[in-house]
């Protein structure tokens, strides 16, 4: 797409098709010449599985979706009917279930590795925007597509979700309450919401789908980022995408792929809740309602925060500060390999994102540091809630604080000058975060 | 570089180390955690023992039955690959004998086709299993306001299905400690969820575990009579019932671990190959 076309049409045919629609030549200049960086580490193939995330994604729906009632009062036996009737039809299913896990999994490696490598700085701006908002498309997906089977969780969480939007009512009074109406089709989560939830579940992955195209589009421009964070300079510097890299991704797809089938085939419901599998009961609030893994870290800043309106800001502004990193990173240096503070940061934000998972998975009066026992002999001290709130101050601040000012504080290590440079003389290069790259170059010397 | 990514390690040994206190920290759980008392289907190999699925099911059959509904589940599937009464001479589960004499013995309802009644009829193998309920509000009038959940699907709606089922039906003990005040029509028991503090006269750092239950306890010793002969202590009733409604939770278990196994040798040696071209297409680049 970018630069000169080496394709040369072989077959009548192909020089046929290649004044009418020069479909031949994108394919072979995206996918086979494309010259990319001979750096690229395993975080770089995060990428190609995610397409290979999203194509399972659709594939398996699809194919449920045939056998799938929207209905609330059949859903959640057509679901139970996929799996005991269809013929591997429990395979299509926990295909689709754990699928949607995994193609999380792989997102926030994707995303964590744009952020530590810099990738979303000039000239690929546009290319970080259109995964955000692909990553914005998945969680709307997911969370429909969990409302889906119609158990306990799927019902309250929906109820949940579609609640936060009536906390615009102490903005301006009855906006909230209009939005969720119109949101469910009624009065209260019902059939309307499973049908239209059903509806937009079907058309969203195509949307990805489409955006995905355009962050392809947005990447094959500039080209890939690498490890150095340091530009192309020469041919030297590249290899074409095939065969290196369609090797390379694809040991990395296979290797996925086993976890994936790991869970699939022997441990299916491990990352589910079993409270889905009671059909929903709209007159018995589950004890506690939690989301799926991956939203854990939102849910925990959702209830950090004592204000409704408050705390959904700082659940959505959490993905939106996303949209800013951009502009919000200062530094001249990409990689944060040569970034020593920028990377103490970096990890510690790692941690502290996981550790706000973990507080979404338990209760806001759960006690985090003990510091006293009641007379129940139950432990007092740190809540969750309270606890959330420090670690949601650290999100924030590494993006609104930690980016902007480090850029002009930080004492950066020195850059090499071209890729192939510190290829070849480092032994060893950037134990912390790449390394299975870092064995890859020392086998390789 | 690596000092850096010493200091890393350590805040991440630091992070998991805090998680760890936190976990231990929190509030102790208000009722038993299930017992362990291990099941031939456990693991990824595991595979369901085809006795005490029958054994289970005659549980289910005679004591469950009786208030438990379990209508995803049809009398055909007794008898397809994998369940208590498979037989490979019968490779289509509605001509198996075992479940269409199984079937036969009990009577549904259904319509009279040439006048309109209500009838009772035998069922078929293509019929789900009788529920005893016409409707929620008798199953509810009969338990005393608590409604006996359908048991289809239980063993997976359930943390730690196989177990949960096993403790909560053989672990009530033989009275309710001394200090609790059991409201009329409910059972102690100490798997089931729930908060006693209210209901306990005793100190109140030593509130028992457990909750009340509509059930009353169900697996007294010789409750059936096995037809292979096994002793029907409360321990095998439990566990065979418990193995029962683990297979008709997920009756294609043993399909899905026999095809993972499959998938996974395919994968790996699949995954063996590939490496190996990459080591060799990427032979004389120096990355
Ligand atoms: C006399 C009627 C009766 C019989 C017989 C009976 N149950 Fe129940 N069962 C109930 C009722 C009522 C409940 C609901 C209890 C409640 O919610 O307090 C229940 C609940 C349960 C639960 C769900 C507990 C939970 O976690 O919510 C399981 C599992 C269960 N029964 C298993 C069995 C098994 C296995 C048998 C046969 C060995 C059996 N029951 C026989 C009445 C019965
Ligand atoms: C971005 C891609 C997708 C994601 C992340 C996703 C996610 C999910 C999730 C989390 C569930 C609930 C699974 C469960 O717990 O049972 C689900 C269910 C479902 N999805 Fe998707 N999905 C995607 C694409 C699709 C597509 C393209 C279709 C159809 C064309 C589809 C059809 C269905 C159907 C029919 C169900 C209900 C059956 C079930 O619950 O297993 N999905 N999806």
């Amino acid at each position: 797409m970018s630069g000169h076309s080496t394709y040369e049409p072989k077959t009548g045919f192909e020089r046929w098709l290649d004044v009418r629609l020069p479909i031949v030549r994108l394919g072979y200049d995206s996918l086979i010449d494309y010259p990319t960086p001979k750096n690229l580490n395993y975080w770089w193939t995060f990428g190609g599985i995610l397409a290979f995330c999203l194509g399972v994604q659709i594939i398996s729906g699809v194919v449920l979706a045939m056998h799938y009632v929207p209905n609330s009062a059949m859903a959640f036996n057509s679901v139970e009917a996929i799996m005991r009737d269809v013929n591997f039809g429990w395979m299509l299913r926990y295909i689709h279930a754990n699928g949607a896990s995994m193609f999380f999994l792989a997102v926030y490696i994707h995303i964590s590795r744009g952020l530590y490598y810099g990738s979303y700085k000039a000239p690929r701006e546009v290319l970080w925007l259109l995964g955000c908002v692909i990553y914005l498309l998945m969680m709307a997906t997911a969370f429909m597509g969990y409302v889906l089977p119609w158990g306990q969780m799927s019902f309250y969480g929906a109820v949940v979700i579609t609640n936060l939007f009536s906390a615009l009512d102490s903005v301006i009074p009855g906006l909230g309450t209009m939005i969720t109406t119109w949101l469910w089709g009624g009065f209260a989560v019902d059939n309307a919401t499973l049908n239209r939830f059903f509806a937009l579940h079907y058309l969203l992955p195509f949307m990805i789908a489409g955006v995905v195209g355009l962050h392809i589009w947005a990447l094959h421009v500039p080209g890939n980022n690498n490890p150095t964070g340091v530009a192309v300079k020469s041919k030297e510097d590249t290899v074409p995408f095939h065969p290196y890299y369609t090797v390379k991704d694809g040991f990395a797809v296979i290797c996925f792929t086993i976890m994936f089938a790991w869970f699939v085939f022997f441990a299916p419901n491990a990352l589910a809740h079993a409270d889905n599998y009671i059909p929903a009961n709209p007159l018995q609030t589950p004890a506690h309602i939690v989301p799926e893994w991956y939203f854990l870290p939102f849910y925990a800043m959702l209830r950090a925060v004592p204000d409704k309106l408050l705390g959904v800001m700082t659940m959505f502004g959490a993905i939106a500060v996303l949209f800013a990193v951009p502009w919000l990173d200062t530094s001249k240096v990409r990689s944060m390999r040569y970034r020593p503070a920028a990377r103490t940061f970096f990890l510690i934000f790692l941690a502290v994102t996981l550790i706000l998972g973990w507080c979404g998975s338990k209760e806001p009066d759960d006690v985090v540091i003990a510091t006293g026992h009641d007379i129940a002999g139950d432990p007092t001290g740190l809540s969750v809630t309270v606890f959330s709130r420090f670690l949601a101050l650290y999100y924030y601040g590494y993006f609104l604080a930690v980016l902007p000012l480090l850029g002009f504080f930080e004492k950066a290590k020195p850059v090499p000058e071209t890729i192939s440079s510190p290829v070849l003389s480092a032994h060893g290069h950037g134990v912390a975060m790449p390394a299975g790259a870092a064995a890859e170059a020392s086998k390789k010397g | 570089m690596l000092r850096h990514a010493l200091r890393g390690a350590l805040l991440g040994v630091g992070v998991a180390g805090l998680l760890l206190s936190a976990t231990s920290a929190t509030a102790k759980s208000k009722w038993e955690e299930a017992q362990h008392p291990g099941f031939s289907f456990e693991g990824p190999l595991g595979k369901f023992d085809q006795g005490a699925l029958q054994r289970g099911f005659k549980i289910y059959s005679e004591v469950c039955s009786s208030c438990h509904s379990m209508n995803l589940v049809y009398y055909r599937n007794l008898a397809q690959p994998g369940g208590p009464f498979y037989n490979p001479k019968y490779p289509n589960p509605n001509d198996s004998p075992y479940a269409k004499a199984i079937a036969a013995d009990v009577k549904v309802p259904d319509i009279d086709q040439d006048t309109g009644d209500a009838i009772q009829r035998p069922a078929t193998p293509a019929d789900h299993f009788r529920n005893p309920w016409p409707n929620e509000a008798a199953a509810r009038a009969s338990n005393g306001g608590a409604l006996p959940p359908d048991l289809s699907v239980i063993s997976k709606a359930r943390e730690d299905g196989p177990n949960y089922i096993f403790s909560l039906t053989s672990g009530y003990p033989p009275s309710p400690p001394k200090g609790l005040t059991v409201p009329a029509g409910k059972y102690y028991n100490p798997y089931f969820p729930g908060d006693l503090s209210s209901f306990w006269s005793g100190p109140k750092d030593k509130v028992p575990k457990g909750g009340f239950i509509a059930m009353p306890f169900q697996l007294t010793p010789n409750r059936v009579t096995y037809d292979d002969g096994t002793k029907a202590t409360t321990y095998q009733e439990a566990h065979d019932v418990a193995t029962f409604l683990d297979w008709a939770s997920d009756p294609k278990q043993e399909e899905r671990k026999q095809t993972g196994l499959a998938v996974m040798i395919y994968l790996l040696v699949f995954a063996g190959v590939v490496y190996g071209s990459y080591r060799a297409i990427w032979r004389n680049v120096a990355h």
